[in-house]
C-alpha cells in the first residue's frame, strides 16, 4: 500500500527532517473557519489530523474537549466532516489527511459505510482512540483494502509482547503516546525517556514511521527532533480558544503559531 | 441470544468481554489496556482466594453491619388488596445504599493491588459517600468526581464525603451530571492508571469494572435467597422489582435467580422515564468503554437526560441488563418523576418504617401498579436500595413535607 502519507515520510527521510503533524477539530470554531485554519496551516505542516467531534471524549484533556464541544455546538456532524474533507482535498496545497475520533461515531455511522466514505472524499489515514488492538483488526483490514492507513497506538504502558503484535498488524505509521495521560497535559516525562521508548519501537521494526504525540508544544518540540514525526494537538486547540477569547482571528494566530513550531523543528 | 446454564451472570461474556456477543467489551484507550488487564487478572484471582473472601466477608459483616432485613409491607399490601409486597431493605446497610458493597470491595481490591489512591464517580452521591468511607476505613486517598448539578441537589452526601476526607472534583462539562462525572473520572484514570485504582460507580464501563460491581452487589441476592428459605421453606414464585440507573442494584438483586424459569421468578426493572434506554428501544452505542443500549441523537452523540433522581440521570445502562433484556429473562418499564414521588408519598404514609430514596421510589410505582392485579398468594419483592435522607430537600419541595 502506497499513499500520500508514505510519500510524506519518504520525503522526510531524504531531507532528514521530522514531519510536523497538526491536530485540530473539524468544525472548530465553526465549519468555515476550521477549513480555513486547515488550509492556512498547510503552509507549514506535513500531515494534518482532523478530529471528528464526540461529546463523551474519555481520553481528551480540556483543550481538545473544548474544541470538540464548540464543533458540536456549531452543529457539525460526520456528513459535514466528509464534505469539508473533500473541500480541503481540492485545495492545491493540501496535505495528507488523517481523521481521528472515537468509535461511537463510526459505529453509529456504520463501519463499512464510514471507511467507504473516507476513501471517497480522500482521507489518507484513520485513528480510533478507543478501539485498541486487537479489536481494530476488522476496521484496519477494511482500511487497507481502501488504501487508507490505519494507525495503531502504542503507550508507555504497552508491554513489549503486545507491542510486537501491534506492530506486526500495523500499517506504515505507529502513533507513540508520549506519557501516561490524556491529551493536553503537561509533558510529565523527559524527552530522553520518550526517545528511549521510541527506539524500542523502532528496533522492533525500523521500517515503520513512528510519530510521537501528547504534550508536545513549542517549548519541548526541538528536543524531539530525532523522531519521524511529531503531533501537536492540544497546544493548537488551546490557541484557538485563546484567540476566540481575545477576539482575534484564529486563522492568522494559528498560522503564526504553526510556523513557529516548524522553525523550532529545523 | 441465550443465558448459558450454570454460569453466573457476570461470567456470561466471551473472551472479548461481550455479553450475548454484542454488549460490553473494552472500548478503551491503549494507555489503560495494561492496567485494566492487570486488574482483571487480580480480580479473577481474588474471587477464588479464600483469604480475600474471608476478608470481604469480615468487612461485610463488621464494617457494613451484616445482613439487611426482609419484611412484608403489611399496610401497603392491605391497602392495595392484591399480591403480598415484601421489602428487601438494603438501605439498612451501613452506608445507606447497595453502593456500600462495591465501594468496599473496590477499596479491598485497591489495597490488594498495592495502590494507595482510589477514584470514583458518583451521581446521587451514594457511591461517592460509600467509597469515601471505605477509603477512610482502609487508609486510602480518595477522589470523587461529581457533576456540579448533582453537588447541589445531593448536598447531604457531599457533606458526608468531605467529612470522610475525600476530595471532591466538581465536573461542569456537558450536562454536569453523572455521565460527565464518569467521563471525567475515566480521564483521570487514563492519566494516573499506574498509581490509581478506578472504582466505577455502577455495573458499567469496561468489562472488569462492571464485573467487580455486580460481583459485589450480588451479596443482596445471596442474602435474599437465604431469607426466603427461612421465611417460606422454599424459593416461592415471585416477582423481583428493582430500579435501573446504571443497573448495579438490580444486577445484585437478581444474580442468584437468573437461572430460575421466568414463570417461577419474574425480573422487572424500572427506569426513569427520560433516561430509559431499555424501555424506549434505544440504539446500541459505545459509552464509557462498553457497547450498550443508550440514548443518542441522530448524529450519534450521547443525549442529555433528565430525572429528578440524580442516580438515574444517565443515558446508558449496564451491558448486563441489555443482555437480560434481549434474552427475554427480564422485562423493563419506566416511571416518571411524578409517579415516583406519588409512590414515595403513598408508601411512606402507610409504612413509616421505610424511607425509599427517589431511586427505589421509581420501582415502587410499578409495584403499586402491579399488586392490585394479582392474587393474595402472589409475592412481589422490591429492592429498597437507598435511603431518602439525601433527597429531603427535593421531596419537601415537591410534596410539601418530608415524612418523619
Ligand atoms: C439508592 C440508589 N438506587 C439506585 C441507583 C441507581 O444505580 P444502579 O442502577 O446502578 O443501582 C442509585 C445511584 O446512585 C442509588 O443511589
Amino acid at each position: 500500500m502506497r499513499n500520500a502519507i508514505d510519500l510524506a515520510f519518504q520525503k522526510g527521510r531524504v531531507e532528514k527532517k521530522p514531519l510536523l503533524i497538526s491536530y485540530t477539530v473539524c468544525g472548530d470554531p465553526n465549519k468555515k473557519k476550521s477549513l480555513e485554519i486547515l488550509k492556512s496551516i498547510s503552509e507549514y505542516v506535513n500531515i494534518v489530523e482532523w478530529g471528528f467531534a464526540h461529546n463523551c471524549p474519555t481520553a481528551d484533556g480540556p483543550d481538545i474537549q473544548n474544541s470538540s464541544y464548540r464543533a458540536i455546538k456549531n452543529g457539525v456532524n460526520l456528513k459535514d466532516t466528509f464534505k469539508l474533507v473533500k473541500d480541503y482535498k481540492k485545495y492545491k496545497n493540501s496535505k495528507p489527511l488523517i481523521l481521528m475520533g472515537y468509535y461511537q461515531m463510526i459505529f453509529h455511522y456504520g463501519e463499512k459505510r464510514f471507511v467507504k466514505k473516507c476513501k471517497e472524499v480522500g482521507v489518507d489515514g484513520l485513528i480510533v482512540v478507543d478501539l485498541p488492538w486487537p479489536n481494530n483488526k476488522d476496521i484496519a483490514k477494511l482500511c487497507k483494502k481502501n488504501s487508507i492507513c490505519f494507525i495503531q497506538l502504542v503507550a508507555p504502558t504497552t508491554t513489549k509482547k503486545r507491542m510486537k503484535m501491534i506492530i506486526k498488524d500495523s500499517h506504515q505509521i505507529l502513533y507513540q503516546i508520549s506519557m501516561i495521560s490524556t491529551t493536553g497535559k503537561k509533558l510529565k516525562v523527559s524527552s530522553k525517556e520518550i526517545i528511549k521508548n521510541n527506539k524500542i519501537i523502532k528496533r522492533i521494526n525500523p521500517k515503520k514511521n513512528v510519530v510521537v504525540g501528547f504534550g508536545i508544544n513549542k517549548k519541548n518540540i526541538s528536543s524531539l527532533k530525532k523522531c519521524d514525526g511529531l503531533v501537536v494537538g492540544s497546544a493548537i486547540c488551546k490557541e484557538i480558544s485563546t484567540s476566540l477569547k481575545n477576539r482575534q482571528n484564529p486563522v492568522k494566530k494559528l498560522n503564526k503559531m504553526v510556523k513557529e513550531l516548524k522553525r523550532k523543528m529545523s | 441470544m441465550k443465558i448459558r446454564k450454570g454460569i453466573p451472570l457476570i461470567d456470561q461474556h466471551d473472551k472479548n468481554g461481550f455479553y450475548g456477543g454484542k454488549f460490553g467489551g473494552n472500548f478503551i484507550a491503549e494507555t489503560a489496556i495494561k492496567p485494566i488487564q492487570d486488574l482483571s487478572k487480580l480480580f479473577e484471582k481474588l474471587r477464588k482466594d479464600k483469604k480475600f473472601l474471608k476478608l470481604k466477608d469480615y468487612y461485610f459483616k463488621n464494617y457494613l453491619k451484616g445482613e439487611t432485613p426482609l419484611f412484608k409491607l403489611e399496610n401497603l399490601t392491605d391497602h392495595l388488596g392484591g399480591a403480598q409486597i415484601w421489602c428487601k431493605d438494603v438501605s439498612a446497610i451501613h452506608g445507606d445504599a447497595h453502593k456500600a458493597y462495591h465501594a468496599t470491595v473496590n477499596a479491598l481490591i485497591c489495597k490488594a493491588a498495592g495502590k494507595k489512591y482510589i477514584v470514583g464517580d458518583t451521581g446521587a452521591g451514594m457511591f461517592g459517600k460509600n467509597l469515601a468511607m471505605a477509603a477512610r476505613e482502609l487508609k486510602l486517598k480518595c477522589k470523587i468526581f461529581m457533576g456540579t448539578k448533582d453537588i447541589k441537589r445531593q448536598a447531604p452526601n457531599v457533606k458526608f464525603m468531605r467529612e470522610a476526607g475525600a476530595e471532591i472534583i466538581p465536573v461542569s462539562s456537558g450536562s454536569a451530571t453523572l455521565v460527565d462525572a464518569v467521563s471525567e473520572c475515566m480521564r483521570y484514570y487514563v492519566s494516573n492508571c499506574d498509581t490509581t485504582h478506578l472504582a466505577v460507580g455502577s455495573a458499567i464501563g469496561a468489562n472488569v469494572f462492571l464485573k467487580i460491581c455486580a460481583y459485589s452487589t450480588a451479596q443482596i441476592s445471596r442474602e435474599l435467597k437465604k431469607q426466603l428459605l427461612e421465611e417460606f421453606g422454599e424459593i416461592p414464585k415471585m416477582k423481583l422489582v428493582n430500579v435501573i440507573g446504571g443497573g448495579s442494584s438490580a444486577a445484585g438483586f437478581w444474580s442468584e435467580f437468573i437461572h430460575y424459569p421466568k414463570k417461577h421468578i419474574e425480573l422487572i426493572g424500572v427506569e426513569a422515564k427520560y433516561c430509559a434506554p431499555l424501555t424506549t428501544n434505544a440504539k446500541l452505542a459505545i459509552l464509557h468503554g462498553a457497547a450498550q443500549y443508550c440514548l443518542t441523537d441522530k448524529n450519534g452523540q450521547i443525549k442529555e437526560t433528565h430525572s429528578i433522581s440524580a442516580g438515574l440521570d444517565y443515558p446508558g445502562v449496564s451491558p448486563l441488563h441489555c443482555f437480560l433484556k434481549d434474552t427475554g429473562r427480564a422485562r423493563y418499564c419506566s416511571a416518571s418523576d411524578e409517579q415516583a414521588l406519588a409512590a414515595f408519598k403513598l408508601v411512606t404514609q402507610l409504612e413509616p418504617s421505610v424511607k425509599p430514596s427517589l431511586e427505589p421510589s421509581h420501582c415502587l410505582h410499578e409495584v403499586i401498579r402491579l399488586a392490585p392485579k394479582l392474587n393474595e398468594d402472589e409475592i412481589i419483592i422490591y429492592n429498597n436500595c437507598g435511603h431518602a435522607y439525601k433527597d429531603r430537600k427535593i421531596i419537601q419541595e415537591k410534596i410539601g413535607y418530608y415524612p418523619t
